[in-house]
């Protein structure tokens, strides 16, 4: 057979593949195939195995084919997590052209979905998949020199405050020079595309998350044209787009899924554990998971989705963030990663972890006890040390479901010390040393039932873990949440135990991407778990609602979550104080003030947002809140409140990171 | 010479009436066709890992069959998994009986299920038989 040649290039030839497949048959047939078609291929029958290739070198695949249906993790989660973690183009393999599947594949973030039994002449096309992503990719970098170009202020302010701004931000997007074509695309827009490499990511460092919540919080919500805050910054390189840019898509995306939303969430997570890679914080891996999230949509918003909620993440529990380089802030990487929206909302995780000051002060703040709400909150996310990159496996589905969070039947936090999440995690090595100090708080405790639909929160959950060096506290909420049963209906009872003290610390959601992983329930996307926790955590930041929403860093979709959850918060009776109005915007800014206020006032807020949420948790993820972020905010706010997101506040700095998404997505 | 050209005439034979009874369809032609100098044996690779891969899957299969009352889901998972492994190879009509099966498992006919297991099993048999004398032919010294 000849290998098809690209402008007389030998291109396709020597393609490395990896495939998975559990049927050692097909795998073996698949193999064969491929070397046919002169690939280089790599086999294996586990995904787990698949993943830790991947792990081990980002930079030695480029492409993954993958069966969806496994027996050590579904394939759906895999394509979740490779795509937030490693931004590859991933095909799916099934034998089963159910068009549901089909189009869950799709929303999940796969670059194609292939029959069995494969042809020879199929295989042969796949290097397309990779071309189509290097080359969005180079364009992302070009954007981000266009750094002045003047962005709609409005749009972009939009972007970070609402998900109305949809609409606007989908215009804004494309009025946006850099390529914005480009990426309006919202369908696999890589913005800079890791897999490629081409460009220096734009490492979102806690040190930009700071300086980009602080930024935010300068000019005002309204204001926070990405341009501006760009400058504000000061950051090199970083280009608006980035941040901005994801965020927009998230939000377009998010308007129209509330599946979006969660894969937002869980995006934004992975994007944002991407980010880790940063600064070594280690990995924010921000449980990946999440972050492919749904909506290959997505993939623009985690970075700026995120980023808008950064804000608030940054002020969340990145106190001291430093080291925790909130992992959102991956966004502009992370971009590419349909879930890179997820990444966004590990910055929010991540802050917690930062070298445990966050999670310290969040303990306090947070009143964990308040949290006994079984939040589990695996901190995941903020594995502050995470010098394993990787940032906790979490993505990587976080098999130990670091997240406790499956509590969720049992508001009762205990999560003071829930080393639960690390469970699954402690594997990823610092993941592990971040749990046992910091108690991971996994969050999910209770709110496992909570975990409407988080399923998608499981993995999601797991990027949350961002091990950045910070006390490993990051709770990774959420994350576990296990418990599919989530239905909003069982937020809102957790969520009045949650007192969410998440208010504090940044935590709140952000772990709850890692937990996401866990949650085996693919439905109740963990994401809304961190959203929960998110939201909590905004809640508690968020006395203004707004504000609190960047508690989480990716609190931005909480933020969102918020708004919509502002009804809920109303309901929560303690949240209507939060004004919940603009959760969104006031992330951002009030994340910091708002983590410590939040706390209290989360608690409070956990309930009215939990409860909030899960009412509107249907319906913020629709509500434009970047849909993600609606989902992360309600799926947090939820998660929040009753996984104990506090909890994570709890002592030990346990950093709840909830990283954002943590399961948003459920609640659709 | 005439020895051989008879054994190749056999051979031929066998490998159309699989055809032709419907046990094989195009896929297995397609295996035929990746079977190259470099790769001598790969048709009987891949059905030997078939045929032990799946031998285990048939007695999962069994046992769950046994049980009362019948989980239809699990038996469902685990023929779409066979039915996956059976496709490769181009086992035709286990293909057709699988299918068949997994709707049976779908309308939760237990008695359907039982009654297509049974005729999978038997075909199943029969085409990993006669695939085995094939390739005993096929391959010298095998």
């Amino acid at each position: 057979m000849t290998v098809e040649h690209v402008n007389g290039d030998q291109f396709p030839s020597g393609l490395r593949v990896l495939a998975v497949d559990d049927d050692p048959t097909c795998l073996l047939l698949l193999e064969t195939l491929l070397r046919r078609c002169q690939y280089h291929v790599t086999t294996t029958s586990q995904a787990i195995t698949a993943l830790k290739l991947l792990r081990e070198n980002k930079n030695k695949f480029d492409l993954v084919i993958s069966d969806v249906h496994m027996p050590d993790m579904d394939g759906f989660k895999l394509l979740e997590l490779v795509g937030l973690e490693m931004d590859l183009p991933v095909i799916m393999l099934s034998g089963n052209g159910d068009p549901k599947l089909v189009m869950k594949g799709i929303t999940h973030g796969a670059c194609d979905y292939l029959l069995k039994p494969v042809r020879i002449e199929e295989l042969k096309n796949i290097w397309q998949h990779v071309v189509r992503r290097k080359k969005i990719d180079a364009k992302d970098q070009n954007n981000s020199d266009n750094q002045d170009k003047p962005h709609n202020g409005s749009g972009q302010a939009e972007g970070m405050g609402n998900s109305d701004q949809n609409g606007k931000l989908n215009k804004k997007r494309k009025d946006q020079n850099e390529d914005e074509d480009d990426e309006d695309d919202e369908d696999d827009h890589n913005h800079e595309d890791p897999t490629t490499q081409k460009k220096p990511r734009v490492v979102w460092s806690v040190e930009l998350h700071r300086k980009f919540v602080a930024a935010v919080n300068q000019l005002g919500i309204d204001k926070a044209v990405p341009k501006k805050i760009l400058d504000l910054m000061n950051v090199e390189k970083l280009t608006r787009e980035n941040k901005y840019r994801l965020y927009l898509k998230r939000i377009s995306c998010v308007a129209n899924q509330q599946a979006n939303m969660v894969a937002a969430l869980g995006s934004s997570d992975p994007s944002y554990l991407r980010m880790s890679s940063v600064n070594g914080l280690g990995n924010y891996h921000t449980v990946g998971g999440p972050g492919q999230f749904q909506n290959s949509t997505f993939r623009s918003f985690p970075a700026s989705g995120m980023l808008g909620r950064l804000n608030a993440p940054a002020g969340l529990g990145m106190h001291g963030l430093p080291s925790s380089g909130m992992i959102p802030m991956r966004h502009a990487q992370n971009s590419d990663n349909t879930t890179n929206d997820q990444g966004k909302f590990h910055p929010a995780l991540l802050p917690g972890s930062h070298s445990g000051n966050i999670l310290q002060g969040m303990p306090t703040s947070l009143e964990l006890d308040q949290l006994q709400l079984n939040k589990n909150i695996t901190s995941i996310s903020e594995l502050p040390n995470t010098k394993d990159n990787t940032t906790f496996h979490v993505s990587s589905g976080f098999p130990d479901a670091r997240i406790g969070f499956g509590r969720s039947t049992n508001p009762l936090l205990d999560v003071n010390n829930n080393p639960l999440f690390l469970e699954g995690h402690p594997q990823e090595a610092h993941s592990n040393k971040m749990f046992g100090n910091q108690s991971l708080m996994s969050l999910n405790s209770g709110s496992s039932s909570r975990l409407p639909d988080h399923g998608r929160c499981n993995d999601n959950w797991s990027s949350a873990v961002q091990s950045s060096g910070i006390q490993p506290n990051s709770f990774s909420l959420g994350g576990d949440y296990k418990q599919p049963t989530l239905h909003p209906g069982h937020l809102r009872d957790n969520l009045s135990t949650m007192a969410l003290p998440i208010g504090n610390s940044p935590c709140d959601v952000s772990s709850l991407h890692p937990l996401s992983n866990r949650f085996q329930d693919p439905k109740a996307d963990l994401q809304f778990q961190a959203v929960q926790d998110a939201p909590c955590r905004s809640n508690v930041m968020f006395s203004p609602l707004n504000s609190a929403v960047s508690i989480n860093g990716d609190v931005g979709p909480l933020g969102q979550c918020l708004d919509t959850n502002k009804t809920f918060f109303h309901r929560s009776n303690e949240f209507d104080s939060l004004g919940q109005s603009n959760f969104v915007d006031h992330f951002s800014m009030k994340i910091n003030e708002v983590q410590r206020s939040s706390m209290q006032a989360s608690s409070n807020l956990k309930e009215g947002y939990l409860m909030g949420q899960q009412k509107t948790q249907g319906s913020y993820i629709s509500t434009s809140v970047d849909s993600l972020e609606d989902l992360f905010m309600s799926s947090m706010v939820k998660e929040v409140f009753d996984d104990d997101v506090i909890l994570l506040l709890q002592e030990q700095d346990k950093v709840l990171v909830p990283e954002g998404n943590f399961g948003c997505s459920s609640y659709s | 010479m005439e020895r051989n050209q008879q054994l190749r005439r056999q051979l031929a034979s066998m490998r159309q009436s699989l055809f032709d009874q419907g046990h094989l369809d195009e896929q297995f032609i397609l295996l035929e066709e990746l079977q190259d100098d470099a790769n001598p044996n790969f048709v009987e690779e891949v059905v030997t890992l078939h045929y032990r891969d799946s031998a285990r899957l048939i007695t999962t299969i069994e046992r769950a069959l046994e049980k009362s009352p019948l989980d239809f889901n699990k038996l469902d998972g685990y023929m779409h998994q066979f039915k996956g492994s059976s496709t490769s190879i181009g086992a035709k009509k286990v293909k057709a009986e699988s299918t068949q099966f997994r709707e049976y498992c779908e309308a939760g006919n237990g008695e359907g299920c039982m009654k297509t297991f049974q005729l999978l099993k038997r075909d199943y048999a029969t085409l990993r038989r006669k695939l085995e004398a094939y390739f005993q032919q096929a391959l010298p010294g095998a």
